[in-house]
């Protein structure tokens, strides 16, 4: 037997098992890889902060006895109905069609119960979401699948869709085995064709059309309704300020992490801002235009506790919005279906193929006897609970800085762990009192 | 019949009065004076009145409309009853941009020329067009009719999936899986309904009709150069 020392064998850090992977897959389908959810590389993220916490010079609350308030009110600006809030998070857009009606419902008796609003996407409003939620928000898409004055009028809120973080530029498709009569209904497609969203609005460009396509809206809703913005996060200075020139109440900053039902990889994972590099520059837009808190932002991607809810806060948010972490809360990627996973050659926590119609969950998926799986109820109650934990994190940190509403912390609270947070979130190294890009350094 | 002046009222005022209208009002005729190219105007209408507008429009006139008639005695601004649900829109002149875009139900006639885009991802609409289109018009177009008496621009039906277009004139390209079709007794039926609808001078023989091959209808590699 040969006893010569060997090196270990050894990956390639540039072509990875994954990257060969991919180009094999590549090479054999001749098409891009679609998928769903939001980022999945490392980015600079909100773990790269941490709070200061209170010490001698600043004076804390005590922990369930002094009150820390978490209430917000979006749409004050200019809507004779904002849309008020016990908790600062509200539930992303994502359609029906994408998620099955059942996993539309859940969200709703969630968000319903936890005080807070969820949101519509492609494909129109449903009567199981309009009937479980007490807040909705009703987006209008590019595609306007569904769209209706009727609709817009039962709405509480109202969110011109301009992109999402997943995909700032992009349009989108729902696959054919999705398409149910009820979906194609909806959307006055014939059943089982793949359905195209545009990546434009058909009747406007740029922002002075869109604050004409603003005055429209508030006319045909009788100037109640709040109207957000949303935008991906591409260049958020400039489009949050573009924003509030056209007349939005609310703008909604979509960050790379943020989900999407289907795109490609290659989309997701190589276009857009990490959501912590989105919301320093938001922020300075309104302050400079004077309606930083008078526009609402509501911060969103890659949110999943309450201290990723704190800093982006303290970072100058007024809320933030969950997509994919509501729906793991739901049950999503849940390890119980893990057999199943495996059949569909992946595992739980990484299954991401939602625009094949085939979740074990029952979530993203139009097939009956897989939506039977989820119970709406007992999925609402889960969500409920997780909302309810966020928050409970929030209010103890922000208790800990000295906060009697999560909305008074500030990026004075916060410190980085690296160069890059401290440059894209303005705040001080751990340890000093510089970040790179610090005028006066 | 009722006369609200915008040289004098608010838009919002104007809107809130037409909009106001019970199904059953005896307020049935309504003039708008000096629209002055505003936007918006007439605007969310729910009930089945007639509304004269004395000029040109901006953007958006009779958007999202539901039963009313709306007549424009001038041109239209872009987005002219976008997402109209039902009821008739008629422009004497000219329309801007994106006319009828996205449109559930309804008429919409425009007695001049249209601009790009008219008809764009129509989902229902029946819009006649008494001359020439622009480019991209129907594009993505879903349900409905478009009817152009005139010449049809470039890119004609672009991506379209079920609207059915007739064009009297020449068309300059169709666009990405439009090809032209066979037109039966149920077109021409179609066709000398809407023509009579629109007060449209044309004989339906005149006509041909265009719509969707259906290749693009999945997603394949091998035609991601059409798309």
């Amino acid at each position: 037997m040969d006893r010569t020392p060997r090196t270990l064998p050894r990956y390639s850090a540039t072509f990875s098992p994954e990257a060969q992977s991919e180009i094999r897959r590549a090479a054999a389908t001749g098409i891009y890889d679609i998928r769903g959810g939001g980022a999945k590389r490392r980015v600079p993220h909100f773990d790269d902060l941490l709070f200061l916490g209170a010490s001698i010079s600043r004076y804390p609350l005590e922990g369930y006895r002094e009150k820390c308030a978490t209430n917000v009110t979006l749409g004050t600006r200019f809507a004779k109905k904002p849309v008020e809030l016990e908790i600062p998070i509200t539930i992303a857009g994502m359609s029906f069609g994408s998620l099955s009606g059942p996993a539309k419902e859940a969200l709703g008796r969630g968000a319903t119960m936890a005080g807070t609003s969820t949101t519509t996407g492609d494909g129109g409003m449903t009567e199981e979401e309009r009937g479980h939620s007490e807040k909705l928000v009703y987006q209008y898409l590019p595609s306007r699948y569904g769209m209706n004055p009727r609709d817009l009028r039962r709405a509480d809120a109202i969110e011109v869709v301009v992109g999402q973080g997943a995909k700032p530029g992009g349009g989108g498709m729902l696959l054919g085995q999705k398409i149910t009569e009820r979906v194609a209904g909806m959307r006055n497609l014939p059943e089982g064709i793949d359905q195209r969203s545009a990546c434009r609005h058909p009747d406007w460009t740029g922002p002075d059309d869109l604050e004409i396509k603003i005055l429209e809206l508030r006319e045909i809703t009788g100037w109640e309704k709040p109207i957000y913005i949303k935008v991906g996060g591409a260049r958020p200075y400039y489009d949050t300020a573009l924003a509030a020139k056209a007349g939005a109440d609310v703008i909604v900053l979509d960050g790379m992490q943020g989900g999407t039902a289907a795109t490609q990889d290659v989309f997701i994972e190589h276009v857009g801002l990490p959501t912590l590099a989105c919301i320093r520059p938001a922020v300075q837009a309104l302050q400079d235009l004077g309606l930083h808190r008078e526009v609402q932002l509501v911060v969103s991607g890659g949110i999943r506790t309450g201290a990723d809810v704190a800093k982006a806060l303290a970072l100058g948010a007024d809320a933030v919005s969950i997509g994919t972490a509501a729906l793991i809360a739901l049950g999503d990627n849940d390890p119980k279906w893990e057999a199943e996973y495996q059949q569909l050659g992946t595992t739980a926590g990484a299954y991401d193929d939602w625009h094949e119609g085939r979740d074990p969950a029952g979530i993203t998926t139009q097939d009956p006897d897989l939506m039977a799986r989820l119970d709406p109820i007992e999925a609402g109650r889960r969500l409920r609970n997780y909302l309810s934990v966020l928050t409970l994190e929030a209010q103890t940190i922000a208790r800990a800085c000295g906060k009697s509403h999560v909305h008074n912390l500030e990026p004075e609270d916060l410190c980085a762990l690296t160069m890059e947070a401290a440059a894209m979130a303005k705040v001080p190294l751990a340890g000093t009192d510089w970040w790179p890009g610090k005028p006066g350094f | 019949m009722q006369t609200l002046d915008l040289a004098t009222m608010p838009l919002r005022e104007v809107n809130a009065q037409l909009q106001g209208q019970a199904p059953d009002t005896n307020q049935t005729h309504w003039v708008i004076e000096n629209p002055r190219g505003g936007h918006a105007i007439a605007a969310g209408l729910t009930t089945p009145i007639e509304v004269t507008v004395k000029g040109s429009t901006g953007y958006y006139c009779a958007g999202m409309n539901e039963g009313a008639t709306v007549h424009v005695e001038g041109s239209a601004g872009p987005g002219v009853a976008e997402n109209m649900m039902s009821g008739t829109v008629v422009i004497d002149g000219d329309a801007s941009q994106y006319a009828g875009a996205t449109g559930h139900g309804g008429l919409l006639v425009v007695k001049g020329n249209a601009s790009s885009r008219c008809g764009i991802s129509m989902k229902g609409i029946d819009i006649v067009v008494h001359g020439n289109v622009g480019h991209m018009s129907a594009f993505m177009a879903q349900s409905g009719a478009l009817v152009v008496l005139g010449d049809a621009g470039d890119a004609l039906g672009d991506s379209l999936y079920e609207a059915k277009l007739f064009v009297r004139g020449a068309v300059k390209s169709l666009g990405a899986d439009c090809e032209e079709k066979e037109m039966r007794p149920e077109h021409i039926a179609l066709l000398t309904d809407l023509l009579a609808r629109a007060g449209a001078d044309a004989k339906p023989e005149e006509f041909r009709r265009y719509g969707s091959a259906r290749k693009l209808y999945h997603f394949n590699v091998d035609h991601a150069g059409d798309y």
